[in-house]
């Protein structure tokens, strides 16, 4: 079985999907969504066996896969996980089945919040299946170039996604959306292409005799300090606007608010951790250097989205809106997480990628669910839905609550991580950042608060509670919430030895502890 | 003892005038063109006007078909590297590749050119051309011919002279033989753009505009020979390389050749400032036409460039390389920037055409083996994705023919969601979209740059596909996520048209997925270079 080309099925199964979806015929939409789910749930179980064969105390990339692709760029169809990127895997092959699933209603006839009716219902779920295929395929690629190819992938099918099925402002939103991450792609597209000849260069001058784009290849270059600043840089923006941290943010709000509800559990919850996930993976190990020479520029930036998504969350009036302001809060702490450069903080950024994806998504499922019946995603729309509504109410505050990081639910174990392994370091951005765990719980509670609490408002009267799919598709995701918060063990378990070699190459040592409260000496090399 | 035996007698015994040695099979392909052409002529002159069309288009199929087997089995079983014809021709891996990129993209031409649509309207043949260019729209005299009957089927041995022109031009291995293929593919264009059967006097208009800017460019042209011939004392490009290496000769004379001679290259692929005429010309003309510039004549005229710069002007790239990055930087700015501003959908694929002539000259630029066959690449890649882009532009059709404006392009994605996403894909593919053959072709070309230190230029080309990806996006965003017009467009596909779209599709899907055989072939069409 080890030779079985794990990785490459699983890529290749939801672009069959797709496929099969879209030559169904139009007016068979309970089979189209039957089969998109039946083909999700069954990559999500191939992952399952897959990721239960993986050995977090063997090699670093496992279920390897290497072909040629196209010989004359050395370029490789490498594919292999490691313990970061297969519990990224395992995120988006969860929550897609679940998007399904909780879309169900969604691209309907009779649409969701002004969504306009008669959309295609089928060319909806093959989108999602196709989506599907390029987040595995993003987090699955060890080869440069393909990694690359999967990145500008991604884009295609979401832009349709926000384009053909979201609000009023959905083909502004759309475009822009587009245009900022192709800007971004095009910026790293120079610096892939840059890698070529300096691998291609012979090995007395720091290349590797033979261009390639094998990234465990490319981590042995010798890059020149001044070449490797640049490369980090073209690589740094790509990844700095997917992720998004401020100030190239300004995409995401408008795309959340247009996007419909599930969608953005995948484009929030899973593709945006492109961002985190390249610049841990890709930016620290290809440049070490210019990594560490980035280090206060990007904890500085990094404190600001905390703070920044924060204040701008509590002033929303649009339920998606403010979530995605949640958001960018959050990728700031996974950002401050990856280049606070200690083992703790490290481990906890990578954990807060998959428990942000989750908390984040269940928050938007729910939200979701609240938009289908009311027709708005306004904040004052609504009131006193807890009476109306009390499972739906109270799966809301558990999302919220586990976004907010409340103890016993999973991202508030990342969080602790992320702020105590940036406190032995960087004592002053681990202690701005605590300002938004304040901050956090405004934006929640008072989000709470104005739609779910209170006498209920008329408009909400007479509103359903969640039906029995919706019930579905919100326990698993809150079952795991919960389950993480307090074993979150096993998933660290996978994710530290990754951890590790990605410190080791940055040559960054835990420092020591200091009891005095001084902040410790930076542990690079001089 | 007739006359001539007489002759030729003569002629041997005093030696002066020997018959230039021909190598018939190594120049067979644009024999076989040029052949076509004339018994195309022939056909106008001797044929009964009804049964014209079903005798020229076989003609003009097998003229370019036999002519593009020929090239593919002499690459294949002789790889030449050699001069032919006393010198005039070189024939070698590159220009085979591009003889044989030009021949199978104006195969795919013509079928748009030939295509005729499904009926007949009013009487008349329903098609791309009109009966008589030189009649007045709406005058009597066209009412006339189109009473008789009368269809346009000079477009074909027009065409095949063109095609000729064009094989002929990158393989010109001396500036003169270059002059003349240039005019020998030109002079058949500037009438071919005249004859459109819509809009009779936009493309007449265009006729004209580019007969005079492209007899200019001529004269231009011809004046760097001249200059180049008082510096080399040859119009051979080798000996004008010779002449360089030797450090001899009229240096200003060499620079202001140069100068001249690149500017009538430069005119012909579009680049800033040269570039004038192209969204005119590629508006105004028959869109079948168009996509024959849009693909085989720049391809053509990169053949010729590289060979010029690559054979005689190697070792002073240190002079024309400054000038060149400015004509690249201009040339990928200005087509991006100016494209966004566009309102009709052909003059907007003209724009982006004189962005990717701008992308394509970072592989002259280069100057190496990569740059010359990452160039090859991105020309066929190009090819085919335009050839498939004005395709579609023929299909889409208002009650007065094409609808050129991009407004009336809304909502076609709901409309013929097929014939949408088709044009959506060839967009992503001019946007360079991985996975898509434009991204393979920028991928190579910028690598190729790279390598020969051309990073800040990649950079700009770079900023540049982000510009005008913001176009592309536009009209993706138009056709699918706008509601229709009750009154909009409706999609007319003719067979042939059909072919060629699935022909340009098929190669645009290949070539970004799969591109590893062409790439290769590429590469040894390259190994040699150029035949000095």
């Amino acid at each position: 079985m080890s030779d079985f080309p794990w990785l490459s099925v699983l890529i290749a199964l939801p672009v069959v999907g797709a496929v099969l979806v879209s030559v169904i015929p139009r007016e068979r939409e309970a089979l189209v969504k039957q089969v998109a789910l039946g083909v999700s749930v069954l990559v999500a179980v191939l992952a399952g066996i897959m990721a239960a064969g993986f050995d977090a105390g063997g090699p670093r990339f496992q279920f390897e896969e290497r072909y040629w692709w196209i010989r004359e760029f050395g370029i490789h169809w490498a594919l292999g996980v490691d313990g970061v990127s297969l519990t990224l895997i395992l995120l988006s092959v969860i929550l897609v089945p679940l998007v399904i699933l909780g879309s169900w209603g969604e691209a309907d006839r009779s649409g969701g919040v002004d969504v306009p009716p008669k959309r295609s219902v089928k060319t909806y779920f093959a989108l999602l299946l196709s989506l599907e295929a390029t987040m595995i395929g993003v987090f699955a690629a060890t080869d440069v170039f393909v990694f690359y190819v999967f990145f500008e992938a991604l884009l295609i099918p979401m832009y349709f996604i926000i384009g053909s099925y979201g609000g009023a402002q959905r083909s502004y939103a759309a475009v822009k959306f587009l245009l900022y991450s192709l800007f971004g792609g095009l910026l790293m597209l120079v610096a892939v292409i840059w890698l070529y000849p300096l691998s291609a260069k012979p090995a007395a001058e720091g290349g590797l005799g033979q261009g390639t784009f094998l990234f465990t290849e490319l981590s042995k270059l010798d890059i020149d300090p001044t070449t490797a600043k640049w490369l980090f840089l073209g690589f740094f923006i790509a990844f700095a606007i997917k992720a998004p941290m401020a100030p190239v943010h300004t995409w995401l709000p408008d795309a959340a608010q247009q996007s419909p509800a599930p969608a953005l559990v995948l484009l929030v919850g899973v593709l945006d951790k492109v961002g985190t996930y390249g610049m841990l993976r890709f930016c620290l190990e290809l440049f070490p250097g210019a990594a560490r020479w980035a280090t206060p520029v990007v904890i500085v930036f990094a404190v600001a989205s905390i703070i920044y998504g924060a204040i701008l969350a509590i002033g929303q009036v649009d339920m998606k809106r403010l979530v995605a302001y949640t958001s960018i809060s959050h990728f700031g702490f996974i950002v401050l997480g990856i280049f606070a450069m200690t083992s703790q903080a490290q481990s906890g950024a990578a954990l807060y990628m998959v428990n942000h994806g989750f908390a984040t998504g269940a928050l938007f499922l729910v939200v979701g669910f609240m938009i289908v019946r009311r027709r708005s995603a306004r904040i004052a729309d609504y009131g006193g839905m807890q009476k109306v509504a009390p499972v739906l109410a109270g799966s809301f505050l558990i999302a919220g609550l586990s976004s907010l990081s409340l103890p016993g639910l999973a991202p508030f174990v990342s969080e602790f991580l992320v702020i105590v392994g940036t406190y032995t370091r960087y004592q002053w951005a681990a202690i701005a950042s605590v300002i938004a765990v304040v901050l956090a719980a405004v934006y929640i509670l008072w989000m709470y608060q104005r739609t779910m609490g209170g006498p209920a408002a008329p408009a909400v009267e007479g509103l359903k509670d969640l039906s029995v799919r919706e019930k579905w598709v919100i326990a698993p995701i809150l079952a795991i919430i919960v389950a993480m918060g307090f074993f979150p063990q096993p998933v660290l378990h996978v994710i530290n030895p990754s951890v590790n070699e990605t410190l080791a190459r940055v040559d960054q040592r835990d420092p020591a502890p200091d009891v005095t409260g001084n902040v410790a000496e930076n542990g690079a090399r001089p | 003892m007739s006359t001539s035996s007489h002759v030729s007698a003569v002629l041997a015994q005093g030696g002066e005038i020997p018959a230039p040695h021909i190598e018939y099979g190594q120049v067979a392909p644009m024999l076989l063109v040029f052949g076509a052409a004339v018994l195309g002529v022939l056909v106008e002159a001797l044929v009964g006007r009804r049964s014209r069309y079903f005798v020229q288009v076989p003609i003009a199929f097998l003229g370019l078909g036999a002519a593009f087997v020929w090239t593919i089995v002499l690459g294949w079983r002789e790889n030449p590297h050699s001069v032919a014809a006393e010198g005039a021709l070189g024939v070698d891996g590159p220009t085979l590749f591009l003889q044989g990129t030009i021949l199978v993209l104006a195969l795919v031409s013509l079928l748009l050119i030939a295509d005729r649509g499904t009926g007949r309207t009013g009487g008349a043949v329903e098609g791309h051309f009109a009966a008589q260019a030189s009649a007045l729209p709406g005058s009597e005299a066209e009412q006339r011919t189109a009473e008789a009957g009368a269809v346009q089927t000079e477009v074909y041995p027009l065409m095949m002279f063109a095609v000729g022109g064009m094989i002929m031009f990158p393989a010109s291995n001396d500036l003169l033989t270059m002059f003349v293929a240039l005019e020998v593919l030109s002079l058949p264009l500037y009438l071919l753009c005249g004859l459109a059967r819509r809009r009779r006097l936009l493309s007449q208009e265009a006729a004209v505009k580019y007969f005079l800017l492209g007899a200019f460019s001529s004269a231009f042209f011809l004046y760097g020979i001249a200059l180049l011939y008082g510096y080399a004392g040859s119009v051979r490009l080798s000996d004008i390389a010779a002449q360089i290496a030797r450090d001899a000769g009229n240096e200003s004379l060499l620079l202001a050749g140069v100068a001249l001679l690149s500017v009538g290259l430069l005119f012909k692929l579009g680049g800033v400032p040269f570039h004038m005429w192209k969204p005119d010309v590629y508006q105004g003309a028959p869109t079948p036409i168009t996509a024959l510039m849009a693909s085989c004549t720049v391809v053509s005229a990169f053949g010729a460039i590289v060979r010029v710069y690559y054979v005689a002007f190697e070792t002073l790239e240190w002079d024309w390389r400054p000038f060149m990055w400015a004509v690249a930087i201009l040339t990928m700015v200005v087509g991006s920037i100016v494209a966004i501003t566009q309102t009709d959908i052909k003059r907007m694929l003209a724009y982006s055409s004189i962005a990717h002539a701008g992308f394509l000259l970072l592989g002259v630029i280069a100057t190496s083996p990569n740059g010359l066959s990452s160039t090859l690449f991105y020309l066929l890649a190009y090819g085919f994705a335009s050839v498939g882009a004005f395709a579609i532009v023929t299909m889409v059709r208002d009650a007065g023919g094409e609808a050129g404006h991009l407004s009336r392009w809304a909502g076609l994605g709901k409309r013929s969601p097929v014939v949408a996403g088709t044009f959506a894909f060839f967009l992503l593919a001019f946007a360079g979209i991985p996975l898509t053959s434009g991204f393979t072709g920028k991928f190579a070309v910028f690598k190729a740059a790279v390598e020969e230190g051309a990073t800040p230029l990649v950079i700009v080309a770079v900023i540049a596909s982000a510009v005008a990806a913001f176009f592309y996006v536009r009209v993706i965003v138009l056709m699918f996520f706008n509601d229709p017009d009750p009154d909009g467009p409706v999609v007319v596909a003719g067979p042939a048209t059909a072919v060629a779209v699935a022909l340009g599709l098929t190669a645009t899907v290949v070539l970004g997925v799969l591109p590893q055989p062409i790439l290769d072939l590429a590469g040894q069409a390259t190994t040699d270079m150029f035949v000095r």
